[in-house]
């Protein structure tokens, strides 16, 4: 089993088919939305993550390229600006998925973006805006 | 054997001063005793790197010809107004301002991108600042309007010149009620979601001179990258709140006026900041000397964060009504370990002010003075002190009839 975080970005000429109920048919993937919305271009936006045998991922990621679907690894979308980042702290108690946490002997803000949901709580808690948002 | 001032600045110009910052000296005072300590150790460098709201700089453009009054009119820096009221070539910008097409609260929480505070970040960088002003004229200064970039090095002054600054301890702050709040001290969930802090704890200056025994007025800083000085008390500076056996307040207390050329500073320690729902400000470094004169104040700068304690205020209703009581007190030790225990409930923490860059800055500061480059000095009057009756007081409201 493994499981990865994607970006979807779906045209307007897809939004009305049932793009994700096939992951789950064909290709018997699990998937849990962690944001979705459609923006004022009409492109929806979806952030899944998607869980299977990894062929049944790779087959599924190649399936939605297929159909028109662009596809990106979310690790990608939420960015720190190591400049502007102070490491006060004041973004770990609003981080829900522990992806902003203090290391206790040095005080330093760690960012793990393999656990960030790319919520964007951070992006607005954070005083010098140093998380950025970059879908 | 105490020591004086003089006689440690001849040892700094020797580059011979034994310098440690306030974490440092902890462990030397534990290992070797205060008084071995208190003999050895000639200086004890603090550091601090929090929001500070009551921050601002104050310039002279020079004289544009034909001559303009820009007192008494209006003048906006990339659109933050700056308070022009002082002859005809000086500003004062604020930290807190906001354009005036800024949406501010009106769509609750504002964002407050880019205010007062970012402003003196960017004049600070070296950015060209756009200069829109307009004024009545007068037969000695006729102009009535001036559109021009400036930039800080052609400005005939700029000077960071802080009203309140560095406050000695600070609330840790809490929400009770059952609605999210926006707050200076940042976004507090409800029902004890998170607990916020806003100090350096045993780094931060006045909690190692809690007595205020070696800084008052004229004393030497680093203040945002570059020497300043204190030159007053700060705003609200309130002495005689109630103390730990240590001499430590157990709540805000003591704050300084700071100031120092705008021009030798880094941008790197003034940083705008935004708090969501709450406004702009500066995010500003500041760390103080302290001479170890005897042991007296040695053992002030070995306090540890296990020693200090913050009231645990709630800013849902007691802060904003102005109820006095507090939940409680948490030491620094506490709140840095990411929980702590409101009302039998285990509370997340977070701070605003950065714990690495007080260190950081406390490093620097330890390095100038080993270098011989910063030379302690003498305060010129002391900051009133517990004893003095100086005391913070809220608005004593007269309505208008």
């Amino acid at each position: 089993m493994t499981s990865k975080r994607i970006v979807l970005r779906f045209p307007p000429r897809l939004i009305n088919r049932p793009i994700v109920s096939d992951l789950v048919k064909r290709y018997d993937l699990e998937f849990n939305i962690l944001k979705a919305y459609v923006t004022q271009r009409e492109e929806g936006l979806l952030v899944l993550e998607i869980s299977g045998t990894s062929d049944a991922c790779e087959r599924g990621l190649n399936y939605l390229a297929e159909v028109g679907v662009s596809v990106q690894p979310l690790s990608q979308d939420i960015v720190r600006d190591d400049d502007r980042c102070t490491h006060c702290g004041l973004c770990v108690s609003v981080c829900p998925s522990g992806a902003l946490a203090l290391d206790r002997e040095t005080m330093m803000v760690l960012f793990d973006n393999e656990k960030c949901i790319a919520c964007e709580l951070c992006i607005k808690a954070c005083p010098t805006r140093a998380m950025e948002l970059h879908f | 054997m105490p020591k004086t001032i003089k006689e440690i600045n001849e040892r700094i110009a020797k580059g011979k001063a034994v310098v440690l910052t306030a974490e440092e000296i902890i462990d030397l005072v534990e290992e070797k005793g205060l008084d071995k300590a208190a003999e050895e150790v000639d200086v004890v460098t603090t550091g601090t790197f929090g929001p500070m709201c009551s921050s601002g700089a104050y310039i002279n453009i020079g004289h544009a010809k034909p001559r303009i009054k820009l007192g008494g009119g209006k003048t906006y820096l990339n659109d933050i107004p700056a308070y022009a009221a002082l002859a005809a070539a000086d500003l004062y910008i604020g930290a807190a301002a906001l354009p005036d097409d800024d949406p501010r609260n009106k769509k609750h929480p504002g964002g407050f991108e880019y205010g007062g505070g970012h402003l003196i970040h960017d004049l600070v960088a070296g950015e060209d600042i756009r200069l829109v002003a307009t004024a009545y004229g007068t037969d000695c200064y006729p102009r009535k309007k001036l559109e021009t970039w400036i930039n800080i090095k052609d400005l005939n002054e700029a000077v960071l010149f802080n009203p309140r600054n560095a406050y000695q301890n600070y609330n840790c702050a809490v929400n009770v009620s059952d609605e999210i709040i926006y707050t200076y001290m940042g976004v507090l969930k409800p029902g004890l979601g998170n607990a916020n802090y806003c100090s350096a704890g045993q780094l931060s200056p006045l909690l190692n001179d809690p007595l205020y025994k070696t800084t008052g007025i004229g004393t030497r800083i680093f203040l945002g990258g570059a020497q300043g000085y204190v030159v007053w008390h700060g705003t609200q500076h309130d002495p005689g709140v109630a103390r730990g056996d240590n001499g430590v307040p157990l709540a805000p207390a003591g704050t300084l006026a700071v100031l120092g050329d705008l021009k030798q500073m880094q941008p790197k320690w003034l940083v705008g900041a935004s708090l969501q729902g709450y406004g702009a400000t500066l995010t500003v470094g500041i760390g103080i000397p302290i001479p170890i004169l005897n042991a007296e104040i040695c053992k002030y700068t070995a306090v540890k964060d296990e020693d200090l304690y913050a009231p645990i205020m709630d800013y849902s209703e007691a802060y904003p009504q102005c109820k006095p009581g507090s939940l409680g007190k948490v030491s620094y030790a506490q709140l840095k370990t990411g929980s702590i225990t409101v009302d039998g409930k285990e509370v997340p923490t977070a701070s605003l002010s950065s714990y690495p860059k007080a260190r950081e800055i406390a490093g620097i500061l330890k390095g100038w003075i080993q270098k011989g480059e910063f030379l302690l000095t003498e305060p010129l009057a002391g900051l009133p002190g517990p004893d003095s009756g100086y005391a913070f007081t809220s608005l004593p409201e007269r309505p208008i009839e």
